[in-house]
């Protein structure tokens, strides 16, 4: 992931506020993420879309009632869509570079 | 112009009708009820257009007035020790917020024991809240702060406690000169507010959560306000005095142009130490006094220049500061000689906690200390006044 350049103390806001409305789309929650991602494996999955339901965050990718993967920008690696899953068709693997 | 008898809190509840805010969220307490209290008959009469809001606690007073500056009203209250002490979490917020909110605050000990009495242990406790803070020596200074206070936070947009001695000053009647209400309206001006939760073409957020890569520079800011805040305080005591004829300082200079020895403190007890340095100097002593108007920002220049060639000085704390060495004012005022080149011998005294009267020989006692210093004799660096051994 590259290094944005973070604002110095004089571009701030006053008083802390954030004043573009709408701005939590900008943040990442995914680089939270520590370790594991999820990934289905495309045969056993039978579109129940429990994953999707279940995902605390938006992090499952559904086009015309059907489950297309993940957007990893916004998955923090919690595991409940593998948990969930009736068919075990998605796992966590490792995201450590070999 | 008219003259009237008030004591600090009829001047300061007063003052704040004259200032006629928004909103007025406030809970009572010993000795500050009475402002609110005043107040709150104004509020019943007619005479402001405040919105008042009867509270269940301090910490709700403070929390409700700092919603509703971040909503853009121009807001006051009143408390004194515990209730000020029960705001102390949300007071580090209202700076950080850089909202402009005026406390008028008596100054009453903090339990415990429980005692309701003077002594200045409640505002050093929010010293590091980021709030302003001015302490009057008298009814007059408490009404003309309290006026002064408000234009000064809303153009350095940092809160403001203005606070004047539980008893001796917010129960005692002293004459004062009271401003036309179009003139207060006038100096303080329309209100001015850095943003509004209310400005639906400006949406914001206020108060979000920060994390480690950002708190740091937020604070920062902060602080900057602070830094920047005594050429604003001095701009308004300037045109203050320059319209209605009362002079302000950061600190008073009272006969210290050519004084070896002086003491410092703040408060109504500058009164009666400026009766005994008029006497010292009737005998022929080179005394003087300088008191601290302005306590934050901490006015490191003013106090550099007023104590940079005196000799021998007495920091008289009404706090005790708890820290086993040397009271709040004390350990301010020696960290800011510490680089002059010849540096005042100074000397630490902690007096009249608990409204523990202070006379003349109290202080004189100080005076005396000094001189002891001044033959060579040794003498304790930080010592208590007026306690029984």
């Amino acid at each position: 992931m590259a290094e944005e350049k973070k604002e110095g103390w004089k571009e701030l806001p006053i008083g802390a506020i954030i004043d573009e409305p709408g701005s939590s789309k900008k943040f990442k929650t995914g680089d939270w993420r520590e370790g594991k991602k999820p990934e289905v494996d495309e045969e056993k999955c039978i579109d129940c879309l429990f994953c999707w339901i279940f995902c605390p965050d938006s992090s499952v990718i559904v086009e015309d009632g059907k489950m297309k993967g993940f957007k990893l920008e916004y998955c923090k690696g919690c595991g409940i869509c593998a948990k969930q899953c009736p068919v075990d068709a998605i796992v966590m693997v490792s995201e450590e570079e070999e | 112009m008219k003259i009237a008898a008030k004591t600090a809190n009829e001047a300061m509840a007063e003052a704040m009708r004259q200032i006629n805010p928004d909103v007025v969220a406030a809970y009572p307490i010993t000795p500050s009820t009475e402002i609110v209290q005043i107040f709150s008959q104004f509020v019943a009469d007619g005479e402001v257009d405040t919105e008042f809001v009867p509270v269940e606690s301090e910490h709700s007073a403070a929390s409700a007035c700092t919603g509703a500056a971040a909503a853009g009203a121009r807001v006051m209250t009143a408390t004194a020790s515990q209730g000020l002490a029960l705001m102390n979490e949300v007071l580090f917020v209202t700076p950080a917020l850089r909202l402009p909110l005026v406390i008028c605050a008596i100054n009453r000990t903090l339990s415990a024991p429980i005692n309701i009495h003077c002594d200045h242990s409640d505002t050093m406790d929010q010293r590091d809240t980021g709030w302003m803070q001015f302490y009057a020596e008298d009814s007059q200074e408490a009404y003309d702060m309290v006026i002064q206070a408000m234009k000064i936070a809303e153009e350095a947009f940092l809160p403001a406690i203005v606070s004047a001695d539980a008893f001796i000053l917010s129960h005692s009647l002293q004459r004062i000169d009271m401003l036309e209400d179009e003139d207060v309206q006038d100096f303080i001006g329309e209100h001015k507010t850095p943003y509004s939760l209310l400005d639906t073409k400006n949406p914001i957020t206020v108060g979000p959560l920060d994390l480690q890569d950002y708190f740091f520079e937020h604070k920062r800011s902060e602080a900057q306000a602070m830094k920047d805040a005594p050429p604003i305080v001095k701009k308004v005591f300037d045109e203050f005095g320059e319209r209605f004829g009362r002079e302000y300082s950061l600190v008073e200079e009272y006969r210290l142009d050519d004084a070896e020895k002086a003491i410092v403190l703040m408060g109504s007890t500058a009164g009666t130490a400026k009766e005994l340095v008029d006497d010292l100097r009737d005998e022929g002593e080179k005394v003087g006094l300088l008191k601290v108007r302005v306590f934050r920002p901490w006015p490191l220049e003013d106090v550099k220049n007023a104590l940079k060639d005196i000799k021998y000085v007495g920091v008289m704390d009404r706090a005790e500061g708890m820290s086993g060495f040397g009271s709040p004012l004390f350990t301010e005022i020696r960290s800011t000689l510490y680089e002059e080149g010849k540096k005042p011998d100074i000397y630490g005294y902690v007096y009249g906690l608990g409204g523990r009267d202070v006379k003349p020989e109290d202080i004189n006692e100080v005076f005396e200390d000094l001189k002891k210093a001044e033959s060579g004799k040794k003498t304790e660096r930080v010592k208590y006044i007026g306690v029984r051994e």
